[in-house]
């Protein structure tokens, strides 16, 4: 059985002023991922090395992290994939190291937050005392669902270089996803986030790096979302945006009379 | 909206700028070739030449309107720069305040020279 090395990247702010690389040589069996030989390390060599994992499956975000220079999800990446016996593994950057691999993502969440990522309508009564559903064809579902996939796990705002230059920039992640309830057909809330990107170190802050689709691992595709929301902003500033209202409730058709000479339906099998 | 008002005209003015410039650089850098507004020929930068342009009330507009939106997309590029390089928020307004400032400086100063340029050359 062949050996891989790892060389992580540790940190311990009670312990040590700076970061330091720490190797490690661990068995390597085929199929294993990157999650899998951390939690090998901590179990088998060092119990001290710290890093989030949860779902392991690639949907909850939380292992998010540098890996050849690289942010990935953990538990999605084989190390087969990565193609070198020496993978270096460090924090996603443009964020504060907690300790060892493990970022402060609460200034993300802050602004993920400030985009107000829900659903907003004036029939408050509607939305928080439902009676029915929404309508919302499969046409309108499509324009924002891509979108939806983000797993807010971090790796765009790691990756992003306007974030790296300048702490304050909204980021990949709540732009994309103010464009995302922007386009849901159910929210009345766009004029609103308009304006809540639309400060100094907002929306019009994206350079179309692009990096943040390339490490997207749900395939979001931010870039897209942040310059179709500039087109829209400049559309509405041009006053060429056509106003509309949130989608109405579903409505059961009613019974309509047949025309004379058309036969009933069969009954329903189902 | 004020930020979409601003990335907006800075697009605009890169459009502006596309044509202006494509027309200084026929006229002034493919003379030879197109010899576009030169018609004492040889150099475009000749006095004759030159002369003839300034006379030329059109001129006078173009070379306005490339200043200004040349000094408005570049000023406005250096203040997204500098507010980008994570600099506190007074040193970014004060930047802001300054390139503003000597950016309009610059404007009065280039639309001084051209309306004066265009009152000389008519002595001549």
């Amino acid at each position: 059985m062949e050996n891989i090395q790892f060389i992580i990247r540790r940190f311990s702010p009670e312990k040590y002023e700076k970061p330091y690389w720490q190797v490690y040589n661990i068995p390597f069996e085929e199929g294993k991922t990157v999650l899998d030989c951390l939690h090998y390390i901590k179990k088998e060599i060092d119990s001290t090395l710290s890093f989030r994992f949860s779902c392991r499956m690639g949907v909850c975000g939380s292992c998010a992290m540098l890996i050849q220079g690289k942010a990935r999800l953990a538990c999605n990446t084989q190390v087969v994939e990565l193609k070198s016996k020496k993978i270096t593994i460090a924090p996603l950057p443009n964020f504060e190291t907690i300790k060892d691999l493990v970022p402060d993502l609460s200034p993300m969440f802050e602004k993920h937050k400030y985009i107000k990522p829900n659903i907003q309508r004036d029939d408050l009564k509607e939305v928080e005392d439902k009676e029915k559903e929404f309508y919302q064809s499969e046409e309108e579902l499509q324009e924002y669902l891509q979108f939806s996939y983000c797993i807010r796990c971090g790796a765009c705002m790691a990756a992003c270089p306007t974030m790296a230059a300048d702490r304050k920039y909204l980021g990949p992640m709540p732009l994309a996803q103010s464009y995302r309830y922007n386009n849901d057909t159910r929210d009345g809330g766009s004029k609103e986030r308009h304006n809540l990107v639309d400060i100094p170190s907002g929306i019009f802050s994206c350079h179309m790096g692009s990096e943040c689709s390339v490490v997207c691992p749900k395939g979001v595709d931010p870039a897209k979302a942040i310059q179709l929301m500039k087109r829209e902003m400049v559309f509405s500033f041009l006053k060429l945006l056509k106003k509309k209202k949130p989608c109405g409730l579903y409505e059961e058709k009613k019974e309509r009379k047949r025309r004379e000479g058309i036969p009933e339906p069969p009954p329903r099998t189902v | 909206m004020k930020d979409t008002k601003l990335w907006s005209l800075h697009l605009f003015a890169g459009i502006v700028i596309l044509f202006l410039l494509g027309l200084h650089m026929a006229i002034m850098h493919l003379d030879e070739i197109v010899s576009l507004f030169n018609p004492k020929g040889e150099e475009a930068i000749s006095w004759e030449n030159v002369l003839e342009r300034m006379k030329m009330i059109g001129f006078v507009f173009v070379y306005i309107f490339l200043l200004g939106f040349a000094l408005y997309h570049s000023f406005y590029g250096l203040n997204k720069i500098i507010g980008e390089t994570n600099v506190k928020e007074g040193t970014r307004k004060f930047w802001s305040y300054v390139l503003t400032i000597f950016g309009f400086l610059l404007f009065i100063i280039g639309t001084y020279a051209a309306i004066a340029a265009k009152v000389v050359s008519a002595k001549f």
